[in-house]
């Protein structure tokens, strides 16, 4: 069995960045797995714009942002296979993968890194009754017909979910020439970025309509309408509001769910907030020289984001790989008062570097709050926020130095004043 | 008049092919007609999967004689037709005091009806045996020959070896109209005349509607739907045996059960309707089988669903299956009102009718029969050698579509090519399980299409999920070719 | 009076825009780029374009492309009229113009995908 210094589980944008960023701290051996047939990831289907602003400072599309790592890459000749699933991994980091090159293979690592991504949620996890006809998609499943297949999904359309997927999905399908009828979103707020609903559903009249759901779907071989219904503050529907809308498509944007299917293997402790795995501020798992980065650790909202993190994981891994890694006792940072999670979820306060980029979500739509950090019950950071949102992912920047030694707790929460 | 073949079998369902299959076994010219576009598309693809030990139907019914019959018949057949079977043992919950004499009833018609190893269980003793039961439960009947298995695996694996024996399948064709000739029967349906010495009526909740064509004894069926919760593999050892309810008027009531492919599985409900064609869910039924389901078992973990979907079963008024050949309509044979437990009957009714309808045609048994098929190979399951092996005779085994359940393109490919072969999403789900993982064909739809497209020579646009006018594609966008 | 929401970062302003003798005037920004942001979206709208062409010959199927830089709101749909009809051969670059001038608004429409020959 080959053993690589370090394998990248994943060739979209956490991997390919995850990968440089290991190759340029000193790791030569490392190795892509691509179970696509193109390096990429889910970049390559979303044509639209509006990535990159931080990474690069212009407004790139999916494709050219992914273009971007991809070239990088292939400059310092980093192997990458294409067609390969890895359907197992171990705690001895041996990982065995299917492709039509290498049949069924398996190899070994000293580090790995997860970068699997993400899935969307089926219509079937939320139970919608009613038939169960053609022309029900995920919205991601609609974009790949569309963007990368070149077909036609339907003619007129409701979207449930007002996530940026199904906001981007909206735009597409109408500048296809089809009839986007309406959004539902079963929040009170939507999940997409305010920027989206002007471009996506305001400029082509689009309704949005919040605190609704699909309450019953209906047609036998097609679809042929929705029953919309508004919901409670329980997101429970309300009888009688029940609206029909005649339409052959389903769009479905409600929720993305990381795939570690491949992670549970490795019983590392996982997180039920993120729906990945946790870890500590150098992004490694309980399993040493296991690392996450991008959706599949958890679910960002801009690609530049992923990047940076991957960029972190992979420095991390290589470090692991180089025995420059020590590992300490990590202290849990505890997320509440209207956090919802934060990212990492340890600090190992001895050897962490000298600042550690945590990333959370709040639970809800806050305006004019303050983001507290406490550290050892002390308040040491005090952010003023004017707005917060459940769609837009939140960071603070900790110094090593700002933290008191030796660091028993780390909180982060909302206070309102 | 002239005789297209010697016996037209009406229905692809779980009987019809049975009976075709076991017919095969004769020298008979037989073809079955199936007005879905692929067998396995009535009740047989929603249902429980049960193979019932047999003490639930009446002594002396067809029901009971067909189902223990059958359950005897299930171990040999799935070795034949290499399909999944596993005899996990039933459970019947009794969740309070005065159900207990139902609940002896029940043993007691089990007994009689030479159902093997039955016995009542003490709630202590039945949730030693399985954890995961409620606390209400008072006592339980434990028959250790209960069963799962794959409706689909079963009912496409006795329609490939029909046809490899011989029988033609036309699918996507409705009979219209049945009518007796002088020494036979004239079967029209809306593509052609097909002139036959026998019929078998396997027509699922049409078959009185066929039956009415050329009888006049008395058959009405009431369409039954029931709805299901399907649960991820990952609650899929929630319970190990089938836990049932003490059953009512209107049927066995809500099971929590595993599936023959690690699944946990609760339902049905039982509702009658009217339409034979359409079978939605409600929410006040998918909440109620919830509510049911959870009477049984503790903490039922309803965030792991991943589908729910609903399917009709034929109750006819009589209460039991009609066989046989019918009294005024000689070489019309049927098999009617096959509601449960049905799947666990099949068996058994496909060689009872095939053996009244050999003797009557004098058929002689065929020398060349094949008795045996083998399944499609499951790679993900196989050993890390026989999985090389197949790799390398075969590189699209290599290439892995439906990543939820790990099912290679080599996989998908065969599904198409076999005899009886899928021509849909729906019958490429049925035979290899591709997009019946967690994401519900989110990921392999585009795949599945581009392959299909590809083995049938159609275009994309017109691959259907099921029957024509479930194409999933409106058009290709502009230029493309 | 015109209201809007400013896209110009999460927080999202409510403005209202007045015209008053001839002149925009702009309220409830709360920075610069809100008022500049008002005063586009009244004047003269624009968004930029993204969508996919046919492409022969290649690797993918599919060529997703983008109008290099916004075109007025009223070209959009004029636009994707012309993005339909087009078509390339591979090998196609980031950036290679697929067609000079759309909808004659003077911006190109460019690929925004890496295509080599199948």
């Amino acid at each position: 069995m080959r053993t690589h210094d370090l394998i990248v589980i994943g060739g979209g944008p956490a991997g390919l960045a995850a990968a440089l960023s290991a190759r340029r701290a000193g790791v030569q051996d490392v190795l892509i797995l691509e179970r696509d047939h193109v390096l990429g990831g889910i970049l390559n289907q979303c044509i639209h714009n509006g990535f990159g602003l931080h990474t690069f400072k212009e407004e790139l599309t999916g494709p050219e942002y992914a273009a971007r790592f991809i070239a990088q890459a292939q400059e310092e000749n980093i192997p990458y296979r294409l067609g390969a699933t890895v359907i197992s991994i171990s705690r001895e980091k041996i990982v065995t993968y299917v492709s039509r090159e290498d049949g069924l293979a398996q190899v070994r690592a000293k580090a790995l890194i997860l970068a699997m991504g993400c899935r969307e949620r089926p219509r079937g996890a939320l139970n919608i009754p009613g038939s169960r006809p053609a022309g029900i998609f995920s919205a991601g499943t609609a974009q790949h017909l569309m963007n990368i297949e070149g077909y036609g999904v339907g003619k007129e359309v409701v979207i449930l979910g007002s996530g940026d997927i199904g906001l981007i999905m909206a735009r597409r399908m109408t500048l296809e020439g089809a009839k986007v009828k309406v959004v539902a979103e079963l929040m009170p707020y939507s999940g997409g970025l305010k920027r989206n609903i002007v471009q996506c559903l305001d400029d082509f009249g689009i309704p949005l309509k919040l605190s609704h759901t699909v309450v019953e779907i209906h047609g036998r071989e097609r679809l042929t309408g929705v029953t919309l219904a508004q919901v409670d503050e329980n997101r429970r529907p309300i009888a009688g509001t029940e609206e029909c809308y005649a339409c052959d498509t389903l769009l479905l944007s409600v929720g993305l769910l990381p795939e570690n299917e491949l992670t549970r293997a490795l019983n590392v402790k996982m997180s039920r907030v993120t729906g990945g795995p946790e870890v500590d501020d150098r992004l490694q798992t309980d399993c040493e020289g296991v690392f996450a980065c991008g959706n599949v650790l958890h679910v960002h909202d801009l690609v530049d984001y992923v990047s940076e993190e991957a960029a972190l994981a992979g420095k991390n891994a290589a470090a692991c790989v180089l025995s420059q890694q020590t590992v300490g006792r990590t202290v849990p940072v505890t997320a509440d008062g209207g956090v919802r999670y934060t990212v990492p979820q340890r600090l190992d306060p001895d050897n962490m570097a000298d600042s550690v980029t945590v990333r959370f979500r709040v639970a809800d739509v806050y305006r004019d709050r303050f983001v507290c950090v406490y550290c050892n019950g002390e308040r040491i950071r005090r952010i003023k926020k004017r707005v917060l949102a459940p769609g837009e992912m939140e960071q603070v920047i900790l110094k090593k130095s700002e933290l008191a030694q030796p660091l028993e707790s780390i909180r982060i929460c909302l206070e309102v004043e | 008049m002239r005789k297209d073949c010697d016996v037209v079998v009406i229905g692809g369902g779980v009987i019809g092919c049975a009976v075709a299959r076991e017919l095969s076994r004769s020298a008979l010219r037989i073809c079955l007609i199936e007005k879905g576009e692929d067998v396995c598309s009535g009740t047989s693809k929603a249902n429980s999967g049960i193979v019932h030990a047999g003490f639930d139907a009446k002594p002396g019914t067809m029901k009971a004689k067909m189902n223990l019959l059958g359950s005897r018949m299930m171990p040999k057949l799935a070795k034949e037709l290499d399909f999944r079977f596993e005899r996990n043992g039933s459970l019947v919950l009794c969740l309070s005091e005065d159900g207990l004499p139902a609940l002896r009833e029940l043993y007691e018609r089990g007994a009689a009806n030479g159902v093997e190893g039955l016995a009542i269980l003490t709630g202590d003793e039945a949730r030693r045996k399985e954890p995961n039961l409620s606390d209400g439960v008072v006592a339980a009947l434990y028959a250790p020959t209960g069963g799962i298995v794959c409706p689909f695996e079963l009912t496409i694996a006795l329609a490939e070896n029909a046809c490899v024996n011989g029988v033609v399948f036309r699918r996507n064709e409705t009979v219209t109209d049945v009518s007796r000739g002088a020494d036979g029967y004239v079967v029209t349906t809306n593509r052609a005349r097909i002139g036959a010495t026998c019929v078998v009526n396997a027509a699922g909740v049409h078959a009185d509607e066929i039956h009415r064509m050329v009888s006049k004894t008395p058959m009405h069926i009431t369409p039954r739907k029931g709805d299901y919760c399907l649960l991820d593999k990952e609650v899929g050892g929630y319970v190990l045996c089938t836990v049932f309810q003490l059953p009512s008027a209107l049927g066995k009531g809500v099971l929590v059960t595993p599936t023959a492919h690690g699944n946990l599985l609760i339902g049905p409900t039982a509702t009658d309707v009217e339409d034979k064609e359409n079978t939605p869910t409600t929410a006040a039924e998918l909440a109620y089988l919830t509510q049911t389901a959870a009477r049984s078992v503790r903490d039922l973990p309803l965030r792991s669903v991943i589908t729910s979907f609903s399917g009709l079963r034929a109750h006819e008024d009589g209460g039991d299956f009609i066989i046989g050949e019918a009294e005024d309509a000689e070489g019309f044979f049927e098999a009617a009102g096959i509601e449960s437990p049905g799947l666990s009957s099949a068996p058994a009714i496909g060689a009872y009718l095939a053996a009244l309808i050999a003797k009557k045609l004098g058929a002689e048994e065929k020398a060349d029969f094949i008795p045996t098929r083998r399944a499609i190979p499951r790679l993900a399951e196989l050993p890390a050698e026989e999985r090389r092996t197949l790799m390398e005779e075969n590189p699209l085994y290599g290439s892995i579509v439906c990543r939820c359940e790990q099912i290679s393109e080599g996989e998908i490919v065969e599904a198409i090519r076999r005899p009886v072969g899928a021509v849909s999403l729906d019958g490429i789900k049925r035979r290899v399980r591709a997009g019946m993982g967690r994401c519900q064909a989110g990921f392999c739809t585009p795949r599945l299409l581009e392959i299909l497209s590809r083995e049938l020579h159609r275009p994309m646009e017109e691959i259907c999920k099921n029957v024509p006018g479930s194409e999933l594609l409106t058009g290709t966008m502009e230029g493309r070719k | 009076m015109r209201e809007l929401t400013c896209i110009g970062c999460p927080l999202g302003c409510p403005l209202r825009v007045f015209e008053e003798a001839g002149q925009l005037r702009v309220e409830g920004n709360t920075c610069p780029r809100g008022e500049a942001y008002a005063r586009n979206e009244v004047l003269c709208p624009k968004r930029t374009v993204t969508s996919t062409v046919a492409i022969h010959g290649g690797t993918v199927n599919r060529l997703s492309v983008r109008t290099q830089t916004d075109i007025p709101k009223e070209k959009i749909f004029a636009c994707m009229e012309q993005i339909k009809a087009a078509s390339v051969d591979a090998p196609v670059k980031i950036g290679d113009v697929i067609l000079p001038d759309v909808a004659g608004t003077g911006v190109p429409l460019i690929a925004t995908k890496n295509v080599p020959k199948a």
